[in-house]
């Protein structure tokens, strides 16, 4: 543990050197900021800013994991020449990358709606867009790693996760609706509820809208998703699935970069 | 004691290690001589765990360490290529290898007099030049004054002053008993050091014995012409 949490704030230290981080809370804090002060209720400033979690929390943690990596690769020798075992070196660059976005991800985005929404129910919302946000981030810079692992160098890790980025935001809702198209006279709601945990992003947001006044006007489906997701049960089912996609890809990004040769 | 028995290793087409089998002595400089890619890197790369051999053992001090990793606190590393994080300075990297090891460094105060880096302790890595770096990667190396140290390349880059006190502290500690492995092209730089000369070409051992044994084998006067004529020829030495 003492290695591993060594070898973390090592990893975290490099990274701070990085402006982008500070630019990440800005970019967060002025969002927030803005919709507050044109006059948003904490409910509809949350639906605004969820698609922006939703859309480019994934894709700057796939980016950023990427360029972590790779950073962290260039001096690989340093470290995996020290008597700690590969798996401590993994652990501590992946929590530096994750922490190193959550951080500024969830100080950004939090002081706009302690500044202007101290009541509870602004409190409630804001709990839910961290808590969206920082499960995306997790779960996008353990895939960053896994596809990192896996490939060669730098460009070709960053095409693989701007696919993966596509395939979960735009691809595979293209093919939900093409099942939906394909079976017209079948009631998807509950299969549909079941492929929703298969994309990590959609069920982020599902979870979250569920929550607020406007899910009212996801019609049908959304009736369907509100029975399945809005109860306990369905909420322990969402989180367990969100939790699995975080530490599925740790493992064998943690595996396959046991077997690595550097 | 360091023993590699019939070590395997190929990246794609290319035969790295092609069971490779061999004993190295402490209290010896062991020199490991070859062309490009003949697998001087992959075989120090395979003892400190950095590349997994596809068969065949090492063996530090007769326990098997593939895998492993605990061994490695008897191992110094110089790589060929010394790369370091950006936001660090010397002395703040040398302050996180000593808390990550849990050990208080013998040598580093030593070898940053005997390289003269006094001054560039407080200053980024990233400022400091190739030489430099390479000093600094010979601090990392031997500052918990490990039983192992495996160099590569370690002379690219010093200036005349510095590869000589490298070269007078490498005396120093063979006559410590450490077991001391150099890969390089340098065969000027060898000659003057090396206790035992092991030739690879193409994975595999064509030479293994002292400098003045090469010599004789070859009847060439220094050991770059030997190693020279020996991969003109591309004949395993028979005399090993």
């Amino acid at each position: 543990m003492h290695s591993m949490l060594t070898v973390l704030r090592f990893n975290l230290h490099e990274l701070a050197r990085n402006r982008w981080l500070g630019a990440y809370a800005l970019f967060f804090g002025a969002i927030g900021w803005a919709l507050f002060y044109f006059g948003a209720a904490p409910d509809q400033a949350a639906a605004s800013v969820l698609d922006l979690v939703v859309f480019l929390v994934p894709l700057v943690s796939l980016t950023v994991g990427v360029l972590c990596f790779y950073s962290a690769r260039d001096y690989a020798d340093l470290l995996l020449t020290q008597p700690i075992s590969r798996r401590t070196v993994f652990a501590g660059q992946y929590l530096a990358a994750a922490l190193s976005l959550a951080v500024p991800f969830a100080v950004g985005l939090g002081v706009p709606f302690l500044w202007y929404g101290s009541h509870e129910r602004a409190m409630e919302t804001l709990l839910l867009l961290l808590l969206a946000g920082l499960m995306l981030t997790l779960i996008c810079v353990a895939l960053a790693f896994l596809i990192s692992v896996g490939t060669e160098n730098r460009l070709g890790a960053l095409g693989g996760a701007l696919v993966v980025w596509l395939f979960f935001v735009v691809i595979y809702d293209g093919l939900l609706l093409v099942l939906i198209m394909a079976f017209p006279n079948y009631q998807l709601g509950r299969p549909l509820a079941g492929l929703v945990l298969l994309n990590p992003f959609d069920l982020a947001r599902i979870v979250i809208l569920l929550r607020l006044d406007i899910a009212a006007l996801m019609g049908y489906t959304g009736a369907i998703f509100q029975q399945f997701f809005g109860a306990t049960r369905g909420l322990v089912i969402a989180l367990t699935a969100l939790s699995l996609w975080t530490v599925l890809p740790i493992l064998l990004g943690a595996i396959a970069y046991a077997r690595r040769d550097f | 004691m360091v023993e590699i028995r019939d070590v395997r290793k190929r990246f794609g087409a290319l035969i790295a290690l092609d069971g490779l089998s061999l004993a190295i002595k402490p209290g010896e400089i062991t020199s490991i001589v070859g062309p490009n890619a003949a697998g001087k890197s992959t075989l120090l790369k395979c003892m400190l765990g950095l590349i997994h051999p596809d068969a065949g053992e090492i063996l530090i001090d007769g326990s098997v360490v593939n895998g492993g990793w605990r061994y490695r606190k008897k191992i110094g590393y110089v790589p060929q290529t010394p790369r370091f994080p950006e936001a660090f300075c010397a002395k703040e990297l040398l302050a996180f290898l000593t808390d990550l090891r849990g050990l208080e460094p013998r040598n580093e105060s030593r070898l940053i007099e005997l390289f003269g880096l006094e001054s560039t302790m407080n200053r980024p890595l990233h400022y400091l030049s190739g030489g430099t770096r390479q000093k600094i990667s010979l601090v990392i190396a031997a500052m918990f004054d490990p039983e192992i140290l495996l160099m590569d390349e370690p002379t690219v880059g010093l200036d005349p002053l510095s590869s000589r006190r490298q070269k007078q502290w490498l005396r120093e500690e063979r006559a410590r008993g450490k077991t001391i492995i150099v890969a390089s092209h340098l065969m000027a730089e060898l000659e003057e050091l090396a206790d035992r000369v092991i030739f690879l070409l193409d994975g595999r051992v064509y030479f293994d014995g002292p400098p003045a044994r090469a010599l004789a084998t070859t009847g060439e006067r220094t050991l770059e012409a030997t190693i020279a004529k020996m991969m003109e020829d591309r004949q395993p030495c028979t005399a090993c």
